[in-house]
């Protein structure tokens, strides 16, 4: 009977996945813990494995656990939206961007009317508040709509931060 | 004769007429599918645009196209990192608007305390010369009234 090698209990999620024997120097082995099934599962799944090693072996060893998070949250991304993928929530993003924009513009013009008013050198009794207020009030946007938008996306925690500018 | 899509131009078949590939590559742009490849792989992105109405194909192409291009200039981040750089950018945005509505709430507060001060020196003066008024007029009783003739009323 030929014997079978006793499957490592300290499997990563790849060769688990793949059905491997998990060599000890593993190139998935770091990145993949064994009880990350489904995060392998999803890169395999949009990336291929053969694609995500190519990739890792391009990248130094320092930038590989980052490379394989953004390559899991690109995935992610993807199965949950497979027409629009990273490009939907980019897109989603810059519009959220634009209407800050607009309304960082409208409170600094406010901001620079009531400054003006308030270093004029006199103030007469009854002359009320300084007439500032002919700007529409738009300050209704809030972070949280991002989330209510894309609860798809899962966005309510950016995975990581980018560590360069 | 009909020319093959890019897709199996680079995987050196022959292009069906079904080909899934040929309506999203055509073959004046190789780089296209070379860079998809590169980073989906063919299987993978046959299959993704198979389980996609047909309608809708066109689109998830272009968006894996952006992606993949953005992965082969960061290999590390790629649209990852356009997507963290952004929800960076819009916290610094709201950060940036709360700071200027509290700005704007303290200079009306402010005006409001300033014109609060004004209003009540002015009642105070104006009280006082109404006493010093009334004192003079008590005065001018006991005095009689002003020379008309000298004052210059006549």
């Amino acid at each position: 009977m030929r014997g079978h090698e006793p499957r490592s209990s300290s499997s990563c999620a790849a060769c688990k996945f793949l059905k491997r024997r998990c060599i000890p120097d593993c190139l998935f082995a770091p990145y993949f813990r064994s009880d990350e099934t489904k995060k392998f599962a999803n890169v395999h799944k949009v990336f291929g494995a053969s694609n995500v090693s190519k990739i890792l072996i391009e990248v130094p060893e320092e930038q590989r656990e980052d490379t394989v998070n953004s390559l899991a949250y690109e995935a992610e991304v993807r199965l949950k939206d497979p027409v629009y993928g990273c490009i939907g929530a980019i897109a989603m993003l810059q519009r959220k961007m634009i209407e800050l924009q607009h309304d960082l513009a409208i409170a600094r013009a406010r901001l620079a009317c009531y400054a003006g008013n308030s270093s004029a050198s006199s103030i007469t009794p009854f002359s009320g508040l300084p007439a500032c207020d002919g700007f529409p009030d738009s300050f209704s946007h809030t972070s949280s709509e991002i989330n209510q938008d894309g609860q798809m996306y899962d966005f309510s925690q950016v995975p990581y931060m980018m560590r360069h500018e | 004769m009909n020319s093959r899509c890019a897709a199996c131009k680079y995987l050196r078949r022959r292009c069906p007429s079904d080909c899934i590939f040929s309506p999203y590559f055509p073959p004046n742009d190789p780089q296209r599918f070379a860079c998809i490849h590169r980073i989906y792989g063919a299987s993978n992105v046959a299959r993704m645009l198979q389980q996609l109405p047909e309608n809708q194909r066109a689109s998830a192409v272009d968006c894996l196209y952006y992606e993949a291009q953005c992965r082969v200039q960061d290999p590390v981040y790629g649209c990852a990192g356009i997507i963290s750089l952004l929800y960076q950018q819009i916290h610094n945005a709201e950060t940036e608007i709360a700071k200027t509505q509290a700005q704007i709430a303290l200079l009306i507060d402010s005006n409001t305390q300033e014109q609060q001060v004004y209003l009540h020196q002015n009642i105070e003066v104006e009280s006082d010369l109404n006493i010093l008024l009334q004192e003079q007029g008590d005065e001018f009783s006991l005095l009689g009234p002003p020379n008309q003739a000298s004052s210059g009323f006549i």
